[in-house]
């Protein structure tokens, strides 16, 4: 029955609804990042599925010409969750938001993290409440003013990275909203990952964050204040490629390759595919280089996986193969 | 076994009811389940339910750790395990306290009186002991030594520490019991050697236990004769005694063989609705798919997500759940996905009475989300009918594309009663409303003209890629649409699409009249109660009044208005 799947271009995942975000919005360069990524991952148009919670982010799904859900506030996890479920053939994503998935929906954000259910997240981040017009998010900076906090902020945030690998997620990548090449890249890499992976855009919001990451992300300071991590390469950075990491006592270290008898020898070497999650906490709580790329990227067996092989064995010791058998089983009696 | 006495023939009673109570910790349980099994294979027709704390082990002794497990059975129909006692058994003075009020005067009440110790007393607030004060002179008491007897009787077995010997005490009082309404042991010694295969010793000392009790209660001269409950009159057929929680999950279960769909349970633990997960999660073997969420909204959610893939979708709960559930099932209205809710009410509000039943949940099953959302609710009334209901609701579900609340309570969730056992096929076909095959200018929310039921198409079919959501859509594409007339257009049709299930439900019937001069009305599970008290009018010469049972809530039968119009007076039950 499998039939070879068709050669799509990105013009076949894009909807005939009309893209309503705001003008200069990241959220396009995603969109149109994914629309671009999914051709390359070999999968067919109809197993496709987006499930969204609410916010600007969440009206993904309405945009991309696949199966889709844009349901209800924080919920995208465990409706994901159950769609996977049913049907572990499909490619599942959940498109949420910081306020979606870290604040209404921080329950299903852990769960599915932990469970390591074979989908996708990608999580736009822009440190605010875009769709109710600007109040402050639970990534939100200590005294950024906002709608809701006119005199400052005064909840401390959470670095989604931290939250997810303390949830134990086994994949964990952080883009910029301003490469649509590497942005898609990782997708597909996600894509390709069996568990759960979450994809962080630093996402920039134009009306009521402006600029929030572009001390990273600036085209001119991108080089020197982001370090792109690769699977098994040095951990090096900078407009001169001559800066890396290294590991000094408990902390990271920045170096300057040719000083101090520093060569490129003495740099960590990312290995994002270990179990051991420290270095990837390390490298997540940077704050100078801010790492970027797949920081954590450890092979685990899946739900489903482990929910397929128990009902196999299941399956295969009990006699019962239709409710007829369960239900004349036990203690039955003849009433004539 | 040797009985060496002839015995008397016993008396004959239409019915009895019966309490035992102690710790929880006592196998009160258990005791009640034996005896209850035991009577239904005798042929009686039995209703039971249990009571317990909902403390995990409250202190010994204590009056609110009471355990208590109550059996009616009876030669005629038995529709409530019953309200007067005709016999209590109370392992402890606080057993004692807190069940008195139900064993009717001149009735019996059997103790442990090796359990009535001066510290026992004090913790069941007893200044003097009933025992010896004269405050049981209504009743007949029966005094054992049933913990000393008990020892007695297991001195000789090897290998039994003192905590096992006092725990079988149970099966003593069981024995007692079984001897006064002329009952077999012989079912309780197969479930013993079934249940303790690897342990011999507990078969030995348990089987000795009741043999110990049983011939005790011959040759105790307090006990003047046994009396019997002849067998009931009922359907022929093979039958099991069931719970309702059983029922409700096996009835689910009917209903995805039929549809030829997967189960998928997301469910949260939640007393009274957490057997139901129990249940469905040991059926792997039929590809069931239950999963534990991390809430109850997770739980309702993941069951969306796998309606929306194409699973026959349950989510189970109790009240509390169920507010939590408001809003994603409002979603799945909204989506017009198939989907079975099934609520075991409990005692509210809030937290309220965890382990105590209370029918108040119609209300938030019919209201409580937001704007106007309309779903199918359905009420079972006995443990045996949750598990036709719930098959109705997941035909109903499947077959308009719509959620289906099933309102169960704790009452009938816990109640065991013979089930007459349901074969696959004597159960109705399932249709549903899975599309395939693309037609010309299809769209996500063409309807059957008939049901209004939309299409499902299942991710994972060609052609059909669609995207839906909880904003309002537009009533041909689906697309999302905020114009008033259509918003309008689509509020009347969802409304419409639930009031049009009428034409697929039963008419109302009534019970003892037709027409008179007064109906009582009832719903879900205070069937028996209600049915009963209307028999006993009846019987008593009342002719002119009728009884009307809901368990079609919204919509309401066909003939509502017709039936109610032919009495003078109602009266609303509840």
């Amino acid at each position: 029955m499998e039939t070879a799947v068709q050669k799509y271009t990105f013009k076949d995942f894009t909807s005939d609804q009309e893209v309503r975000w705001c003008p200069g919005c990241d959220d396009y360069v995603i969109l149109r990042s994914m629309q671009k990524a999914l051709p390359e991952m070999g999968v067919k148009r109809e197993d496709v599925v987006f499930i969204s919670g609410i916010g600007c982010s969440s009206r993904f799904p309405y945009y991309m010409n696949t199966y889709g859900m844009h349901s209800i506030h924080g919920r995208a996890p465990g409706i994901a969750s159950g769609v996977k479920l049913a049907n572990p053939n499909l490619s599942v994503w959940v498109m949420t938001g910081d306020g979606d998935a870290m604040a209404i929906g921080g329950n299903h954000f852990i769960h599915v993290l932990r469970r390591n259910i074979d989908l996708n997240i990608i999580l736009f981040n822009n440190e605010i409440y875009g769709l109710t017009k600007g109040q402050f998010s639970p990534t939100s900076l200590v005294g950024q003013k906002t709608k809701s906090s006119p005199y400052g902020n005064t909840q401390p945030p959470f670095s989604p990275g931290e939250l997810a690998l303390g949830a134990n997620a086994r994949f964990f990548a952080r883009i910029g909203g301003n490469v649509p090449k590497e942005m898609s890249q990782i997708f597909i890499e996600a894509h390709k990952f069996k568990g759960t992976s979450l994809v962080e855009v630093l996402q920039n919001c134009v009306i009521f964050n402006d600029g929030c990451f572009s001390k990273f992300t600036d085209k001119t300071v991108k080089a020197d204040k982001q370090i792109f991590l690769e699977h098994g390469k040095p951990m090096i950075f900078g407009k001169e490629r001559n800066k890396g990491l290294i590991l000094n006592g408990l902390k990271l270290e920045v170096v300057t390759i040719g000083e101090n008898g520093i060569t490129q020898e003495d740099l960590l070497v990312h290995n994002a595919k270990v179990k051991d999650p420290t270095l990837h906490q390390m490298l997540v709580r940077l704050e100078y280089p801010i790492a970027t790329g797949i920081i954590r990227s450890f092979d685990d067996v899946t739900l489903e996986e482990r929910e397929n092989a128990l009902t196999e064995e299941v399956k295969a010791n009990s006699k019962f193969t239709k409710t007829d058998d369960l239900f004349f089983s036990g203690e039955t009696y003849e009433v004539k | 076994m040797n009985t060496a006495k002839t015995k008397q023939q016993p008396e004959v009673l239409e019915a009895v009811v019966i309490r035992f109570v102690g710790d929880s910790g006592d196998g009160m349980q258990l005791t009640g389940t034996q005896f209850s099994d035991t009577s239904a294979m005798f042929g009686n027709d039995i209703a039971t339910f249990p009571n317990y704390p909902s403390e995990i082990r409250a202190p010994q002794g204590s009056l609110y750790g009471v355990s208590g497990f109550q059996v009616h059975i009876g030669s005629v129909e038995v529709s409530t395990p019953g309200d007067n006692l005709d016999l209590l058994v109370a392992m402890n003075p606080a057993g004692l306290k807190t069940n008195l009020y139900a064993v009717k005067s001149g009735h019996t009440i059997i103790v442990d009186s090796d359990a009535f110790t001066k510290k026992n007393l004090e913790k069941a607030q007893y200044k003097t002991n009933p025992l010896e004060d004269g405050s049981l002179d209504n009743y007949r008491v029966i005094e054992v030594s049933m913990t000393r007897l008990t020892k007695e009787a297991l001195k000789n077995v090897e290998g039994l520490d003192n905590k096992s010997i006092t725990r079988s005490k149970n099966m003593f009082s069981l024995g007692m019991v079984y001897w006064m309404y002329d009952r077999s042991i012989e079912h309780t010694i197969e479930f013993f050697n079934k249940k303790f295969k690897k342990k011999p010793q507990i078969i030995e000392a348990n089987t000795k236990v009741l043999n110990a009790g049983y011939f005790y209660a011959e040759t105790l001269e307090l006990i003047p004769n046994s009396y019997t409950i002849s067998p009931a009159k009922m359907e022929a057929g093979t039958y099991r005694i069931i719970m309702g929680n059983t029922a409700t999950a096996w009835g689910l279960l009917a209903a995805a063989e039929k549809s030829g769909l997967e189960l998928f349970l997301g469910s949260y633990p939640i007393t009274p609705a957490t057997d139901i997960l129990h249940e469905l999660v040991k059926h792997k073997h039929f590809g069931v798919k239950a999963f534990q969420a991390e809430d109850e909204i997770a739980g309702i959610t993941s069951a969306i997500g796998a309606s929306f893939a194409g699973d026959l979708a349950i989510t189970t709960t109790s009240g509390p759940g169920l507010a939590l559930k408001g809003e994603a099932l409002g979603l799945a209205m909204m989506i017009e996905l198939p989907l079975v809710v099934v609520d075991v009410q409990r005692g509210g509000p809030s937290t309220g009475l965890p382990t105590k039943t209370e029918q108040s949940d119609l209300l938030q099953a019919m209201y409580g989300r937001n704007g106007e959302s309309p779903v199918i609710v359905i009420a079972a009334s006995t443990p045996a009918n949750c598990f036709d209901f719930a098959f109705e609701a997941a035909k109903l579900a499947l077959e308009h594309m719509t959620p289906v609340v099933l309102l169960t309570d704790g009452y009938i969730a816990n109640g065991s009663a013979p089930w007459k056992i349901k074969s696959i096929s004597e159960m109705p076909e399932i249709k549903n409303n899975l599309v395939n095959q693309i037609t010309e200018n299809w769209h996500p929310y063409n309807r059957d003209e008939e049901t209004l039921a939309r299409n499902w198409a299942i991710p994972g079919t060609k052609g059909f890629e669609h995207r839906i959501g909880g904003l309002e859509k537009d009533s041909i594409t689906g697309n999302i649409s905020y114009e008033p007339e259509n918003h309008e257009k689509m509020t009347k049709i969802r409304a419409e699409k639930v009031e049009r299930v009428k034409n697929v439900i039963p008419k109302l019937k009534t019970e003892f009249a037709d027409s008179g001069d007064l109906l009582v009305i009832g719903w879900g599970g205070t069937y028996g109660s209600l049915h009963s008290a209307v028999k006993q009018l009846s019987d008593n010469g009342y002719k002119n009044i009728g009884y009307a049972h809901f368990n079609y809530i919204n919509p309401l039968p066909r003939n509502t208005k017709e039936i109610l119009s032919k009495f003078k007076k109602l009266l609303f039950v509840n």
